[in-house]
């Protein structure tokens, strides 16, 4: 691969406490994803793509190993830093969504400005902007209720990229809606990967890996294959 | 911190929820409604009572002569004991003694002095107190024309008096009588001198001649009835001390036990006065233990409710946290919620208690017992500091809950 590495795992391990029950649930993973790849991770239910892409977007630590994320350790980062760089660096995109219910699409597409501390006036502007990408310009008022599930991701869609990050993590983003629908949101993710930003998204369905450049797949918490 | 966008938010989620931000609010104003009137009342019951204390001379002992209880060199029990002028000048010697007067009653008694006042064909009776001249610093009476009694009138046995407002208005119709002649008993007096009084308007209805012209008017030889001194600002301590020092030399004079405790009556306005002082600062501090607790109590609320908030919150909490909110501005936006509702209900709840006091104040007859119930500026801005100190600590434990929220945890779909 001649892009350089965006991210770089290097024999990962994480362990989950059940109980008295140690659950290993990723063992020694390495993976290097480069700068403006689509890479799909695939896996059976319960064996650890939710945990990876988790540790890859700093939403939480390992036990074990080195992610290396643009050439930056990440390991025992504050809670601080890890905002920071999520904030900077990585939009999510989550199977329900997780808009806030009560803000209006707009809003909801400018929360990660407001945590730059963008003022309210620039961020609605840009957040305008970013709704228009995704074609729902007409329902910036609108609340997450008042739309449907293929509208509601893209609305997420647009508030995981109006901090310009470097990666897409999508986990099951598809996974709520309609084979058309999901259809259309890859179709965006695609268009998304094509403007140059890294996109990794975890998937039950073949058809949707089918579309990225290259699949991570996952056997308990084991790297199986890479194609 | 205070910046706009962070108020949006904030009172953007307060008015989420309306209901209960408003229930919050309540806990707190009333903490603080509670506090605020506990505290004037309070207040209230001092005044009134320092006002009635005001009559005399807070600094005072009168010591009334009663009758043995317990024999003494060989004289006989329930043997009246009555003072006299020398035991007056005896009195006036011992160190610490401030201001003295005798009292003479001229019926015999301490009550039921009236004497019949006389002016032409205008005949009443009014209390006729028969003092010396220092009398004037112990019953704090006030003259506001001529003069009180004096050494001289006394020496003379002068037939002047000096007569309350009211006494003139009766007699005279008006006020304007120094030099006029009034008969008391038969015996014609001028008057020299027009006080008033803090005390209430009986102390006003008086009329005050010459302890040594009343002995010898209304046949009292040279008895006095009752000593009364100041004694300066002597602490409750030594002025027992003085007492006793006063009790030894009255014991000695008239032949009966120091220790008898029926021979003398004492009256200590000090001791009174310093145990009423004792028992408002209880009552204040009790108020306070009260008030607190009051508040404790919506405090506890605001914390409670904040809880839940932030319970039900995790999954917002979780979205904002992968969005790029750092524990601090989660925190601060939660501490500033809880500040703000304690101090704006904090804020709306010393109004009214204010407002409850002032309309006290407005209504209530000022009395003995109620006077002017207020909270000072000092209290007032107590309070406030307490409200957002209070918010503070009400906020604390929903912050860190929030703030510990693990995005993870929060963001897993069920
Ligand atoms: N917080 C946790 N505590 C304990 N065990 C956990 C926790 N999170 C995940 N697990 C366990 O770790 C394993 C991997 O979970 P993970 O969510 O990563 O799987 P997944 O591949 O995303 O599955 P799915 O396709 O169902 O989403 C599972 O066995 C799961 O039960
Ligand atoms: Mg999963």
């Amino acid at each position: 691969m001649p892009s350089p590495a965006v991210l770089r795992l290097n024999g990962i391990n994480k362990y989950y406490q059940v109980g008295s029950h140690r659950l290993h649930v990723l063992r020694n993973v390495d993976a290097e994803i480069g700068d403006g790849e689509l890479v799909a991770i695939m896996g059976a239910s319960g064996s650890g793509k939710s945990t990876l892409l988790n540790i890859l977007g700093i939403l939480d630590g390992y036990d074990a190993g080195e992610y290396w994320l643009d050439d930056t350790l990440v390991r025992d980062l504050s809670e601080t830093q890890a905002a920071r760089y999520r904030n900077r660096f990585i939009g999510f995109v989550f199977q329900s969504f997780n808009l806030l219910p009560f803000k209006t699409a707009v809003e909801n597409v400018a929360l990660p400005l407001y945590y730059q501390g963008v003022s309210r006036r620039t961020r609605n502007r840009t957040a305008m902007q970013y709704l228009e990408r995704v074609g729902l310009a007409d329902w910036a008022e609108h609340r997450p209720s008042e739309m449907s599930g293929g509208q509601k991701q893209r609305v997420a869609i647009a508030r995981a990229l109006i901090g310009k990050p470097k990666i897409i993590l999508a986990d099951e983003p598809t996974g709520a809606l309609d084979s058309e629908t999901s259809r259309q949101i890859m179709d965006l993710l695609a268009e998304i990967h094509a403007s140059g930003i890294t996109v990794i998204v975890v998937t039950h369905e073949a058809d949707i890996a089918a579309r990225a450049q290259r699949i991570i797949r996952l056997r308990d918490g084991k790297v199986e294959a890479q194609a | 911190m205070f910046s706009a966008d962070r108020w949006y938010e904030v009172l953007s989620t307060l008015a989420r929820n309306p209901l209960r931000s408003f229930l919050t609010a309540v806990a707190v104003a009333w903490g603080i409604f509670m506090l605020v009137v506990l505290l004037g009342m309070g207040k209230g019951l001092r005044n009134g009572t320092e006002k009635s204390f005001s009559d005399d001379a807070a600094n005072s002992v009168w010591i009334f002569g009663g009758s043995t209880s317990q024999p003494f060199a060989g004289l006989p029990v329930n043997r009246r004991i009555v003072f006299d002028n020398d035991g007056y000048e005896a009195v006036r010697r011992v160190r610490g003694v401030e201001r003295l007067t005798g009292r003479f009653f001229a019926r015999g008694a301490m009550f039921g002095n009236e004497l019949q006042i006389r002016v032409g064909a205008k005949v009443s009776s009014f209390d006729v107190r028969s003092v010396h001249p220092d009398h004037l610093y112990l019953e704090k009476s006030i003259m506001v024309a001529g003069r009180f009694l004096n050494d001289l009138d006394v020496a003379e046995k002068r037939k002047v008096t000096a007569i309350g407002a009211p006494v003139a208005e009766f007699l005279w119709g008006h006020t304007d009588v120094i030099g006029q002649g009034l008969a008391i008993n038969g015996v014609q007096f001028q008057v020299v001198g027009l006080f008033t009084d803090e005390g209430d308007a009986g102390e006003l209805r008086k009329l005050y001649i010459p302890i040594s012209t009343a002995q010898l008017a209304f046949n009292g030889a040279d008895r006095v009835n009752v000593l009364m001194f100041t004694v300066g600002d002597k602490g409750v301590g030594e002025t027992a001390k003085l007492v006793d020092d006063v009790k030894g030399l009255l014991a000695e004079r008239e032949r009966f036990a120091a220790d008898d405790p029926q021979a003398t009556r004492v009256r200590n306005n000090l001791e009174q006065y310093a145990t009423f002082q004792e028992i408002f600062t209880i009552i204040e501090i009790f108020i306070m233990v009260m008030g607190a607790c009051t508040l404790v109590a919506g405090i506890v609320g605001v914390s409670n409710i904040m809880m839940i908030a932030v319970k039900e919150r995790t999954k917002e909490i979780g979205v904002r946290k992968a969005l790029g909110a750092t524990p601090w501005t989660i925190v601060s936006t939660i501490l500033q919620e809880s500040v703000f509702l304690t101090a704006v209900a904090g804020y709306v709840g010393l109004v009214a208690g204010v407002g409850l006091l002032e309309l006290l104040a407005w209504v209530l007859p000022k009395s003995d017992f109620f006077s002017d119930p207020s909270v000072d500026l000092t209290v007032g801005l107590g309070a406030t500091a307490v409200l957002m100190v209070s918010g503070a600590v009400a906020g604390f434990v929903p912050a860190r809950t929030a703030a510990r929220v693990s995005p993870v945890v929060a963001l897993r779909d069920e």
